[in-house]
């Protein structure tokens, strides 16, 4: 698995070419609409009520798009100035921000009515200089405390993100705890190794009854949520094992020599019966 | 692009900018008026959020003097659209916003506001 947020920080590593890159390519597209709408899903706004939203890390508006779709408003904040502008190129409706989650946010109490974050809050876990407000801890410490009060009462914050050791995701469901938020980590397809998925689930208030985490999708991935040409890519990558190449002595082999020999007046040729060409139990 | 709606919700969070940080004023700014699509049902549900006075005062300084001084108690057709028009049809394409408290200024370019603290800024 690919670690971009290892590489540079997030406004370096998503320069002119990889903001276009990352919009162009139709995997990402599919796999940021899938998690987008899973998102949406896991936020349980009430249906059939305009709401306002909050996308943090917004990029080109991958999610933006489909926020518009169903009809949401929406602000982005991207700290990539290069993946705003194709963001800009791509007419999205809601407002564009340039800010460091890092740094916290401005709004005032009670702005939104539900957040969404997909694959971003691993890029909170890095430090970038020395400085005491670049330490982690306290990033994530500022971004959960101002999304807290930003948020209306009561309502959902959720994010996708893909931590690398288990370390992070206390580290991260600590700090919004400690912000005041509830909630807690949903995993979807939590046996798959590609399909997995981890989504923080945050809520604010509880709203009389106390809010129940959702449950992760589980079981297989269905067929229709696999991205394209993936079957293309497994059986190009059985081909190159040999996994599907044909055996050189199969029944059909046997059969044509044995005629062969009969036909050559051979003695002793074996009758063809239904053990020809079959494989012998193991325990012969 | 910002609008006037995102506008009314954001202030400064300078480090120890705490009181007086709310409205960002405009300034040098260039306006661009774009029709949207008129949504009074989302209107109606974001009004509890609205600022009044800071609306009022920011639309005034905008040019825009269609919105009354003080928040209407009734609803009417009309204050929508009117409200309709300032909050989502008018967009700041270029300029600052400036805190009215710690004097920070935010640069608008290209529509897209640039949020960033200095290191010592940070809270």
């Amino acid at each position: 698995m690919s670690r971009p947020e290892l590489i540079a920080p997030p406004e370096i590593y998503y320069g002119d070419s990889e903001a276009k890159k990352y919009t162009q390519n139709t995997r990402n597209q599919q796999i940021q609409a899938d998690m987008t709408y899973r998102a949406l899903e896991l936020l349980n706004l009430p249906p059939e009520e305009p709401a306002f939203l909050l996308d943090i890390g917004c990029g080109s508006g991958l999610s933006g798009e489909i926020l518009d779709q169903e009809g949401y408003a929406w602000v982005g904040v991207d700290i990539a100035p290069s993946m705003l502008e194709v963001a800009l190129e791509r007419e999205v409706e809601g407002d564009l921000f340039l800010q460091d989650i890092g740094q916290g946010f401005g709004f005032r109490p009670g702005s939104f009515d539900g957040a969404i974050s997909i694959s971003v809050l691993q890029w909170l876990l890095n430090a970038e200089t020395s400085h005491h407000t670049s330490s982690p801890p306290h990033r994530l410490h500022r971004f959960f405390t101002t999304l807290h009060s930003a948020l209306r009462n009561p309502s959902r914050a959720v994010f996708q993100f893909y931590p690398s050791s288990d370390d992070q995701i206390q580290l991260i469901t600590s700090t919004a705890q400690k912000a005041g938020f509830g909630g807690g980590i949903v995993v979807d397809y939590p046996n798959s190794k590609k399909a997995k998925k981890v989504f923080l689930c945050l809520f604010v208030g509880g709203g009389g009854g106390q809010q129940e985490i959702p449950k992760g999708l589980e079981g297989v991935e269905e067929e229709g949520s696999k991205v394209r040409f993936e079957r293309r890519r497994d059986r190009e990558r059985l081909r190159g094992k040999g996994g599907i190449r044909k055996k050189v002595k199969d029944k059909d082999w046997i059969l044509k020599k044995k005629e062969l020999y009969r036909r050559r007046g051979k003695e002793d040729v074996p009758r063809d019966s239904k053990y020809t060409g079959r494989k012998r139990k193991p325990v012969f | 692009m910002v609008r006037l709606v995102t506008h009314n919700l954001l202030a400064c969070h300078a480090k120890d900018c705490n009181t007086n940080n709310f409205p960002l004023v405009f300034q040098n700014v260039q306006l661009e008026i774009r029709e949207a699509e008129f949504n009074p049902g989302f209107i109606q549900s974001f009004l509890p959020k609205i600022e009044w006075n800071a609306l009022v005062k920011t639309a005034q300084e905008l040019g825009d003097t269609s919105l009354p001084i003080d928040q209407p108690e009734m609803i009417d057709d009309e204050l929508l659209k009117n409200l309709h028009h300032v909050l989502f049809e008018i967009h700041i394409v270029e300029g600052a916003m400036i805190c009215p408290n710690c004097k920070h200024n935010y640069p608008i370019s290209d529509g897209i506001p640039n949020m960033l603290l200095a290191e010592h800024e940070i809270a």
